[in-house]
This record gives C-alpha cells, structure tokens and sequence, in this order.
C-alpha cells in the first residue's frame, strides 16, 4: 500500500486543490470568529478562487496522484480554469446585491468554494469513487446554497426538490458504478477499459453505462433529466442561479467527456446512441419550451438546457474536433452567462429585481447599455456571427458532420432557429415597447463584468477566438 | 446446501421483504422499523462476506442513531402517509410499466454472460485472513484512499455547515446568556438609581 | 486601398454609434458620409484597376489581402482574407457608390428624425456587413457578412420602432431570412464536407474530383454537388426574396426609405445573386440546381409583377418591380450567362435606387403620403423630381432601340438576360423566356402605371398638402442626378465588358466567374423578333397604361370590378401571408403552448405557484403540501428517461451488433 505523501512536491499537481481546501477552511474559521465579515470574505474567497485560476493556468505540473483516483491533465487544467473563473465572477456578481437575496452570510462564500472544489475534483476524477465523492461534495453544497434564502419559501422549495432529484440522480450514478465495477471489476477509468477491450460487449456494462449517463445528463440538465432546473433556477436566489447555470455544469460536462471518453471509449457506439439522444431532446424541448416563458430565469433554465444540448452535439462526435468543440463551448456559454446575469442583477428597481421578461420593457431607453449588452448575450445565445455564440455552434456542429451525424446537425441547426424566436423577443421587449419602472444605478463591479464579457463576446473572432481555440486543442488532446 | 449460502437466502429475502414493507405499509413508524430490519439483514449479509467491520458499523451507525433519529422525527411530526400515497397511486399504472420494463431488462443482465472468470478474479480483492477487518481497513484508509478519505471529510464539513446555516436563526428580542458580558458588569451598568418620591410609586 | 474601403465604413460606424451622443448628429452625419464617399471614391479606382488596369490573362489570379489569420486545425485553415477581383470590384463599386449616394440623401430625407447618429451607424454598419460580405474569401467569411447584413437590416426596418409595424416587418425579415440562412449554413457544412476545404479557390479545384459522388442526406443518396448547390441556393432565395421566402420583402417597406433603397434595391438582395454567382463553379457542375434557379428565378420574375399591377403604395410597387427584377437575375444565372446576371445587378442598383429615392423625394413632398391613389398631378409641382423619376421608368422599362447601342442602362442588361433565356432554349429556356417577355410588359405597366397615377392627372391629394408640396433640397437631389447619370449611362458604357464580346468578357472578369461562350454567343444571334420582344412588350406596357389611367381613368375601376376575384388575389399578393401564417405560424405557436401549457403550465405554474399560495396560509401543512406529487413528477419523468435510456441503449445495442 505505498502512499503519495511521500513529499509536499509529489503532490504538485494537486496544488489548486489542496489550496482551496485549506483556504475554505480558513474562511469558516474566520468567518466564525469575526463578526460580520461575510462582505469581506466574499472579497477574499474571490480572491482565493482567482489565485487558484492563475496557479492553474501557470502551473503545469501534471499527473495521476493518489492510486489513479486523481489525474491532472491539459483537458484537467482547462476545465479547471473555466470553472474557477466561472465561481469567482459568480461570487463577484453577489456583492452588491447579497443582502437583498438573502445570501448575505459568511457561509455563502464558503460554500461556493467548496462547491467549487467539488467540481475540481470532478474534472480530475480519475476513479468511480472520487467522481461520486466530487459530484456530491458539488452538489451538497449548491444543494445548500439553493435553499439558503430560509425565509423564502421558493428558496427553500427549489432546495428540496433539488435535493430530492440530485439524491435520485446520485442514486442513478451509484447503481452505474456498482454494475461497472460488479462486471469489470475496475473502478478507475482507464482499467475499465483495458477490461470492456479484452472482454465481450457485455450487457451489463452497457446498463451501467447507461445509469451513469442518466446520473450525469442530471447535472448537465439534458432531457428529460431536466425537470428539475427550470424550478430551482426561478426558485434559488438570482446569484446563486448565476452560480449554477455556469461553473456546475462545465464540472459536469468535462466529467461526462473524461467518462465516455476514458472508460468508454471501447463503447463509442453504445454511448454515442445516448447522447445524440439527449441532445436532440434537449435542444428540440428547450427550443419549444423557451417560447412559452415569461419568466426572465425560467426563459435561461431553458436556454441552458438547450445550450447543453449543442454541447453534447460535439461531444456525440467523439472525435477530437468534437472535444475541442464541446470544450470552446462551454467556455463561450460560461462568458455569455455570466454577462447575461450581470445584466439581469443589475436591474433593480422600486419593486424589486426584474423577473419577468416584461419587466425588461423599454430598458433600451432607460439603460440602453444594458440593453445592448444583453441583445448581444441574446444575438449570441441564438449563434449570430460573429458573436461568440456562433462559433460555439460553428465547432460542434462541424465535429458532428465530420462525425457524419447530418441528422443531428440539421435538427441542431433547426432547434436554434427556433429558440431564435424567444431570445428576440426579448431584444424586442427592450427595444420596442414602453418603459413602466425606473432603475437604481448600476454597481460598479457588475458593470464591469458586463463590459468585460460583452467585450468578450463581440470581439471574440478578432481577439480571444484564437487563443481559446489553441487551448481548447491542447485540451482535448490530452484525452487522446 | 452450505450453511452460509443458507443465510444468505434467508438475510436476502427477509431484506427485500421488509423493503416491500417500508414503502407499503399504512403507518410511517412501521415503515421505519421495517427499514432497520433491513439494514440489520443487510449487516448480516457483510457478515457473511468475512466484512465484519461493516457489518458492526452498519449497525451502530445507520441502525443505533441514524433510523433511531429517523423514528423520532416521524413520530414528532404527523405526517399524513395516506394522503401523500394517493398521489402516488395516481400514477400506478405508469409506474408498473416502467418498473415491469425496467425490470425486464435487469433480468437480462442478470442472464447475460459476465466477465470471463480470469478477470474476475484477479480483480476482486482477495479477503486476508492474517490481518482483522478493523486492521485492513486502517492500514489503506489513510494510505491508498486518503483523497477520497479527505474528499468524504469535506462532505461531512458541508452537511454540517448546511445543518447550521439553515436552521440556525438569530431572532432578535430573545434575551441569551452571554457570559463573557455577565461577567464585565459593574454596579454602573447594571443598576439605576432612581430618586422615588413618596406616596407616588414608580 | 481595399482595407481602407472595407473598414471606412466601420470607423464612421463605431464614431457614430458610440459617440454619436457626444459629438453631435450633425457631425455624425458629416463623418460617415465623408468616410463612404471617399470609400466610394476609391471602389472606382479599384474598379477601374483590376477591370481594366492590367493585361492580366483569363485566369489571373486575384488580389489578396490577409487581415488575420485564426484557425490552423488539419484541414481547417481559416483566415480572413479581403479578396479583391473583378466579380468583387463590380459590387465594391455598387455599395459604396449607393451607400454613400444613401448616406447623403438621408441628411435630408432623416432632417427631422431625433436619432439621426444610430441611423448613421447603422447605416455604415450594414454597408460594412456588405463589403465583408462581397470580400469574402471563403465559405465562413461570406456567411459572416451574410448573417451581418442580415442584423444591421433588422436594425434599420425596425428603426422606427415606436411602429408597430416596423417592428413586425422587422421580426418578419429576420425570421423568414433565418430559414433561408438555415439553408445557407448547412450548404456550407455540406461544401466543407465535399469539397474539404472553406476557401473558395481550394474549394473550386476540388470541384472536379468529387464530382458525380453522392453523400447521403435526409433520405436516400444524393448527387453531393446538387445537395450542397440547392442548400446554398436557399439561402440566396432568403436573402433575394425569391419566390416561396418573398413575403418579407414588402413588408421590409416600413423602414425609412433611403433604407430601402439602399438595402432592398441595390445591395442586401443582390447578395444571393452574388453569392450565386461567386460559387458558379459549384453550380456549373451541378445542372439540376441551374435548372431550379432558373425556374425559381422565372417564377418569381413573373410572380412578382403581377402583384406589383395592383398595389396602391408607391414604395411597394418599387419594392414588387425589385422583387421581379432580381428573378431576372436569377434567370441570367440559371441559364449560365453569369455575366448578364451581374450586369443586371449593376445597372438594376442605380435605377432601382434612383426610383426607391425618387419615391423618397414623392413621399416627402407630399407629407409622407405613400398611398398613390391620394397623389396626381404633382409634376409641374416639382419638376426635377418627376424628371429623375421618369428616368428611372424608363431604365426600368428598357427603352432603347435594339440593334443599336442607344438607350437605357436597364435595356442593355434586361435584353441580355432575355436573350440569353432565349438561347438556352429547350423547354426550360421557352418557359423563362416567355415569363420575361410577360413580366417586361407587366414591369412596363405598373412603372407607368406609377407615373400617371402619381405625377398626371387631377390632384387628389388635399388643397392643403398640394399647397405645402415642394421640390426637396439639393442634398437630395444631387444624389438622384448622380444615379440618373448611371441609370442612363452605366449600360452603354460596360456593355461591351459584361456581355457584348467575348474576348472583353473573359479579359475583363478574369476568371472571378464562370464565362460560357456558348450562351452567350447563342444570344448574340437569336432570331430578330426575339431581340425585339422584349421592347415590344415593354411598348404594349406603356400604351395599355397610358390608355388606362389617362385616356379613360375610369378604366381600371370597371377591370378590378369586373374581375373582382383576381383582383383580391393580386391585392392579397397570392394570399402567401395567410398561408404561411395558418401552415408555419400558427402550429409553431401551438406547439409552443402545448409543451409549455402541458409540461410547465399544468404541473409547475397550476401546481408549484398555486400550490405555493396555498402553503403561505398554511404552514403547517406546508411539508405535506411539498411532498404531495410535483416531485413525484419530476422524479417520474427521470425514472422514465432512464427506462427509456437503458431501452434504447439496448434496442441499438442490438441493432449496431
């Protein structure tokens, strides 16, 4: 039984999460021991979770740790950098309104960071066990984070269902992993497929594939697995929906590609039935379904289950442009919905913050930059060039036709004309009809990001396109 | 038939059966006790695995404070178990089909071919007899699995700071004991003096 | 010099549009104008360089300039490249030259407009969509500028958006346009997929190798060129208002109307026509697709002008002849005479935009009236006005003797076409040809049916807009003599290039398209009375509308009486609104609500939001209430996905072997 703690450096590449383990604990301590510090830590645990991003990015040390349970990669590292920054700019859009949404507590930044840890181990996870320890150290906490709104009934009632369904889910995800590691006898990825390879396709295996998969498609919000995120997202306080609609789900989704891609692989046939069906029935009911909402969260619980949808498109390829497609996508959603919900945060007025997309009326008016800013989430979201959003679709639907999946791509091409209709109603309903409310004054850190992402967005063919398309390359290569 | 293969058909079967009962049976306490039957059938069954640790934990842990605690919060809250089971019922003829599918399929794999026995075989972790249950589980849980040991750690640190901050409740106008300020109070903060004149009271 | 054309208009753009408030409409105005003449100004010189410069053999290569270089992955190599030949110098030219000439027009024409900067910037906006557009060096690049028009045109129509009906004609646009770009994204996946390559040139040297391959698409096995070919196509009937995705054109008439001559008439429509006409090499090697553009293009030619008989709004009766006219385009292409097709896009961008501004100047004389049925008798009233807009009649029309080089820029280029549906002959070639030679006879009426009905007769406008009505100001009337100028001259003068002789042709485009000696030798030499056709019909036009509305003005009344029901089937423009309405709106809605009634509405808004209120009042049996069934959906629903799952798994499992 020999052991990786031999020597500090050993365990180099779990240096980010070793560091925001240790800095989350530091945070409750301070946070019980110094009276009303919750604003500052949040600044802290910001601070923290960037730091993080950084050594992440600069710090290649890569490898497996642990027995196999921990693999560090370039797939790893970027997936890691997505998510960290995904939590600090959802932390930065809690500050000005934390009290407001009832989160102005000291335990909500510690929470966020271990969620956030939660999901690095998920990118990492390189065994059965360590992705059910990281999936649930996740989802614990978002779990916590949904209901912590205690005098909100809606709150407290997305927490529940939330928690209910996750259980569910991880129950799904549990007896997957029992039926791989009762027909294989493996529990870490790659010696699950040195077995499938050497053994017949065993219907077992493919049972437990398939539960995995159910376990996973939870966290991703592909239908029908999705039931639950239109109601918690409405439910959850906004930021904490921000929170969710961002970082989770990169976490997911780089845990289901290291999945199917890792253990799978031999059963690309099998799997890839699975997915191109959760992706067409996410994008074609998310399309539908997003024209029916009036709520303004409800219309981005469907949004992201669409976008989730295209996602898996690149991810059904399974071949590297697939990968590398999925990886820049969720970069780019991460960037779009991070700007959308700075804008959304952003809008408070005398009755409150804006809920309804009816609310958005006239704000080309009242706030025109805001509006613009979120016409171009909305001109990207629906995969209008040259915004952001129209090379997210622009790789994965290129990976799927090389893939051969014409169906797929047509019926994906065909769901986002569709869900074209809702995004434009809102640029309609900031555009062209009357304001009814006036707005209090933006705060300046949410301005920020808004400028920051809508730069992003727009300018991403001329200045980030490219390098994001080299990382993304490198990443999905490691999984080669 | 072994002795062995014997209780474990006994364990089994009293567990699935009382598993039935848990979610069948009108009254929620029922339901409760059915489900630590289970959990000691299921303790029975490591036992027979050479898994005596388990066994043992199962029993203290899940049995002794978990469904004990359970008991107590069913029987402190009366709830109406009939009520919400005829929502249920509902959708009984949607949930046998799916369960009779589901079912189906299960059994094909059961039926179907496992791994060849080679694999299977070296896979499995052989039981050493030389070392106890309590020794073996020691001597790895610190070594070979002390990331996902630190990873369960962290969990429990987020359910108990979820514990507290959702039911934790400062509520203001409730008089507390703080003793460090009990204790800083001199005659200058603690009394008044207050001139009364007399035959008016205060 | 190509960098500074293309990115002119950006400047004047982003300086318009972000410091529009700051700086001041006026000068706003004053920039971006100045910026799109000189851009204007310098397309010419790039024109006359690349058409005309060099002794550049047939297939000299042409100009490129790289901006930036993005994705190197395999076989992805995307940059963007300004592509700079014959093909792209003619549309250079037809932009700027219009959009600066719009740009200016719009000082007068928007004088009182509050917004005058986002109108600006908008309008350079689009004009730099459009250049990118016509730049474009690969499949990726052109779609960007495809999709970039496309927005800044939902911008403009939707301008006036205190309009309600701006606002629909907007949405319209953008939608019907996406169905069309559907089409165009996928002919470009395809053509990446068969051909391997996005950058045209590659893309075209591997033409010949995967010709005769089929892949498989939808259903069944395809010729892979013709899938591509017609996918593509689509996207040009979107984008051209062909028939079937016509309906947003007119109703695009909403917009100011600079915007419609500059987007409508001379540029974004024409962008199908050059598309085609970029990519002819694909087409040539797929006949099936050539013979459907050419029937697409016949239909609509014919289709459109015979609404365009009945319509009472001066603007949509230009916008109809717009519609007709880029069918003859199309026509030009499907036969293979690619020349005459582009050649009419040339000339068409100068008379059209004359009479889309001519129309402008009407408007604004008569109090922003479009209805022609209240106007009459206006032409001593401004005479320069009426002057510009009978040139404009006249281009349209095609008056010019044939057989000489004297007449209109439209006679030239409309003849061509004609000619050349002509020369194709067989029963696809009879069946465009008579469709042009009706439609010229249709095209002829309607164009003096707006004259008369607007400038002659008796006034029917009130005493009190007759009075106020006047000539408008010279920044909008220079422009109009400007195109007047090009309406009269711009056939005369590169006839010879675009379709008069061979040799000229192949030397002057250089390779940019494909040339067939053929057609166009076989359209030099159809029979006489072929090449008079086209001018008789335009003769017969003129008379029956002169007879109509001037001889007996009382005619028209008795013919729409006695032939009520074609009347209302022209008025209604062949009832497709109402089609497409009941087939595609109305479902699409309805599916709409039933997802969301029957998911979200019964269970979560009936059950969650009701069940909500319930609990507020009473909270002890809140937990129950929780518990009593939503989740149970929910968790209902996941248990059959997994059911679903492990089915499907296991059924193609099974299938897959």
């Amino acid at each position: 039984m020999d052991s990786d703690l031999i020597s500090f450096a050993s365990l180099a590449p779990a240096y980010p999460e070793l560091f925001l383990a240790i800095g989350a604990v530091v945070l409750l301590m301070a946070g019980v021991f110094i009276k009303n510090a919750s604003a500052r830590l949040v600044g802290v645990a910001i601070g923290m979770l960037l730091a993080v991003t950084v050594l992440v990015i600069i710090q290649p040390a890569t490898g497996v740790l642990f027995n196999g349970g921990f693999i560090q990669d370039d797939f790893a590292r970027y997936m890691k950098a997505l998510v960290l920054a995904g939590s600090a700019f959802a932390l930065v859009l809690s500050v000005s309104n934390a009290v407001d949404n009832g989160i102005a507590k000291f335990e909500y930044a510690v929470l966020v960071v271990l969620a956030t840890l939660g999901m690095m181990v998920m990118v990492s996870a390189n065994d059965l066990m360590v992705l059910y320890i990281g999936i649930e150290l996740q989802a614990l906490s978002l779990y916590i984070l949904a209901a912590m709104k205690r005098e909100s009934a809606r709150a407290t009632e997305a927490g529940l269902k939330y928690f209910v369904l996750g259980a569910l889910s991880s129950g799904m995800l549990l007896y997957g992993a029992s039926l791989i590691y009762g027909f294989t006898g493996q529990t870490q990825l790659d010696k699950i497929a040195e077995v499938i390879l050497l053994s017949d396709r065993s219907v077992g295996v493919i049972f437990g594939l398939a539960f995995l998969l159910a376990g996973l498609a939870f966290k991703v919000s592909a239908v029908p697995f999705h039931m639950w995120t239109p109601d918690v997202y409405e439910g959850a306080p906004t930021p904490v929906t921000a929170f969710f609609a961002t970082a989770p789900k990169v976490a997911a989704m780089a845990l289901l590609i290291r999945l199917v891609m890792d253990s799978f692989e031999p059963l690309a046939k099998d799997w890839q039935q699975i997915i191109i069906f959760l992706s067409i029935a996410s994008m074609v009911l998310a399309a539908f379904a997003g024209i029916g909402q009036k709520n303004l969260i409800r219309m981005i619980a469907y949004s992201a289950i669409g976008h989730m949808g295209f996602a898996l498109v690149g991810l059904s390829a399974g071949n590297l442009v697939g990968i590398e497609g999925v990886a820049i996508y969720m970069a780019i959603y991460l960037t779009m919905n991070i700007g959308l919900f700075a804008c959304i945060l952003s809008l408070k007025s005398n009755n409150g913050y804006v809920r309804n997309i009816s609310d958005l009326a006239g704000l080309a008016q009242t706030r025109p930059y805001v509006a613009a800013i979120i016409a171009i989430m909305m001109f990207s979201l629906i995969g209008l060039p040259p915004l952001a959003g129209f090379f997210a679709k622009w790789h994965v639907f290129l990976a799927a036709i090389e893939a051969q999946l014409f169906v797929l791509a047509v019926i994906g091409v065909l769901a986002s004309a569709i869900s074209a209709f809702y995004y434009l109603r809102v640029v309609k309903t900031m555009y062209f009809d009357a304001p009814e409310q006036e707005f209090v004054p933006i705060p300046g850190e949410l301005a920020f990001v808004m400028g920051i992402t809508g730069f992003l967005v727009i300018s991403y063919y001329l200045t980030v396109g490219r390098t994001l398309v080299d990382f993304a390359n490198v990443a999905a290569g490691s999984l080669f | 038939m072994t002795l062995p293969v014997f209780f474990f058909y006994i364990f089994s079967g009293i567990a699935i059966a009382s598993a039935v009962m848990v979610i069948s049976s009108r009254n929620p306490v029922h339901s409760v006790l059915f489900l630590i039957l289970a959990f000691i059938n299921a303790a029975g069954i490591f036992m027979l695995a050479g898994a005596e640790f388990l066994a043992m934990i199962l029993i203290i842990v899940y049995v002794g404070a978990v469904m004990v605690l359970f008991l107590f919060v069913v029987m402190m809250l009366d709830v109406d178990f009939a009520d919400f089971k005829r929502g249920a019922l509902q959708y009984m003829p949607v949930g046998v089909i799916v369960g009779v599918i589901l079912l189906i399929e299960l059994l094909m794999v059961a039926g179907s071919t496992f791994v060849s026995p080679e694999l299977a075989a070296g896979s499995a972790m052989p039981i050493n007899n030389a070392v106890s249950n309590t020794q073996a589980l020691g001597e790895v849980l610190y070594t070979r699995y002390v990331f996902l040991f630190q990873g369960a750690g962290l969990i429990l640190l987020v359910a108990m700071i979820g514990a507290i901050v959702l039911t934790l409740h400062h509520r203001k106008g409730v008089k507390r004991q703080d003793i460090g300020e009990q204790v800083a109070r001199n005659p200058k903060t603690a009394i008044k003096v207050v001139k009364v004149k007399s035959g008016e009271g205060l | 010099m190509i960098e500074a054309i293309v990115f002119f208009p950006l400047v004047g753009a982003l300086i318009a549009g972000f410091f529009g408030g700051s700086i001041g409409d006026r000068y706003s105005e004053i920039i971006t104008s100045s910026l799109l003449v000189v851009a204007a100004i310098l397309s010419w010189i790039v024109f006359f360089q690349v058409g005309f410069g060099g002794e550049a053999g047939p297939m000299a290569d042409p100009t490129k300039v790289e901006i930036f270089r993005w994705i190197q992955s395999g076989e992805l190599d995307i940059r963007w490249v300004l592509r700079v030949d014959t093909l792209t110098a003619v549309m250079l030219v037809v932009v700027t030259s219009v959009s600066a000439l719009v740009h200016i027009y719009s000082i007068g024409y928007m004088a009182d407009d509050p917004s005058r900067s986002r109108f600006f910037a908008y309008l350079s906006l689009f004009t730099f969509a459009m250049l990118m557009l016509v730049t474009a060096d690969n499949f990726l690049q052109m779609f960007f500028g495809w999709e970039g028009v496309g927005l800044a045109s939902y911008l403009l129509i939707g301008f006036w958006y205190k309009k309600p009906a701006a606002n629909a004609a907007a949405i319209k646009a953008f939608v019907v346009n996406r169905i069309g770009d559907f089409g165009f994204a996928l002919g470009i996946f395809g053509a990446f997929l068969v051909l391997g390559h996005l950058d045209f040139d590659s893309a075209f040297r591997s033409i010949e190798a995967v010709q005769g391959t089929t892949i498989s698409f939808l259903w069944g096995e395809w010729d892979a060129l013709t899938v591509v070919t017609l996918l593509l196509f689509m996207g040009a009937m979107g984008k051209s208002a062909q028939f079937l995705l016509h309906t947003w054109l007119p109703d695009a008439m909403e917009g100011p109307t600079p915007v419609s001559a500059l987007i409508h008439a001379a540029t974004m429509v024409t962008a199908g026509v050059f598309m085609v006409a970029r990519l002819s090499p694909m087409f040539e090697a797929a006949p099936i697709s050539m013979t459907v553009v050419l029937y697409v293009g016949a239909v609509t030619a014919f289709f459109a002008a015979t609404i365009g008989l009945v319509q009472n709004d001066i603007k949509r009766v230009v916008a109809y002849s717009t519609m007709s006219q880029l069918g003859y385009m199309f026509v030009a292409l499907g036969a293979g005479a690619y020349t005459a097709g582009i050649f009419h896009l040339f000339t068409h961008a100068f008379f059209k935009a004359l009479l889309f501004l001519g129309a402008g100047a009407v408007i604004h004389a008569m109090h922003h009236e479009q209805d022609m049925r209240k106007m009459g008798g206006i032409s001593r009233i401004i005479p320069k006005t009426y002057l510009m807009m009978i040139i404009g009649t006249l281009a349209l029309t095609g008056v010019g003797i044939p057989g000489t080089s004297i007449g209109f820029a439209g006679f030239f280029s409309k003849d061509a076409i004609i000619e050349a549906a002509y020369a194709l002959g067989g029963y696809n070639g009879q069946f465009a040809y008579w469709s042009l030679v009706i439609a010229a006879l249709f095209t002829s009426f309607y164009s003096w049916r707006l004259i008369h009905l607007t400038f002659h007769g008796k006034p029917r406008a009130s005493q009190e807009v007759m009075a106020h009505a006047h000539e408008s100001p010279n920044v909008m009337m220079v422009p109009l003599y400007l195109l007047a100028a090009g309406a009269i001259l711009s056939g005369v003068v590169f006839y010879k290039v675009f379709f008069g002789d061979f040799d000229s042709i192949v030397q002057f485009f250089a390779g940019s398209l494909v040339v067939n000696e053929q057609i166009i030798d076989d359209a030099h030499h159809v029979p006489t009375l072929v090449k008079w056709s086209a001018t008789i019909a335009m003769a017969l036009g003129f008379v029956i509308a002169w007879y109509m509305y001037i001889r007996r003005p009382d005619a028209p009344r008795r013919l729409a009486n006695q032939h009520a029901y074609l009347y209302r089937f022209l008025l209604n423009k062949w009832y497709f609104d109402e089609l497409y309405d009941a087939i595609f709106v109305r479902p699409t809605m309805w599916l709409g609500r039933l997802l969301w009634k029957g998911l979200d509405d019964r269970i979560i808004d009936q059950g969650i939001v009701e069940g909500l209120g319930a609990r507020v009042k009473d909270v002890t049996a809140r937990v129950v209430k929780l518990q009593s069934g939503y989740i149970y959906h929910y968790a209902f629903a996941m248990l059959i996905g997994v059911a679903a799952l492990l089915t499907w798994a296991i059924a193609a499992g099974g299938l897959l072997g």
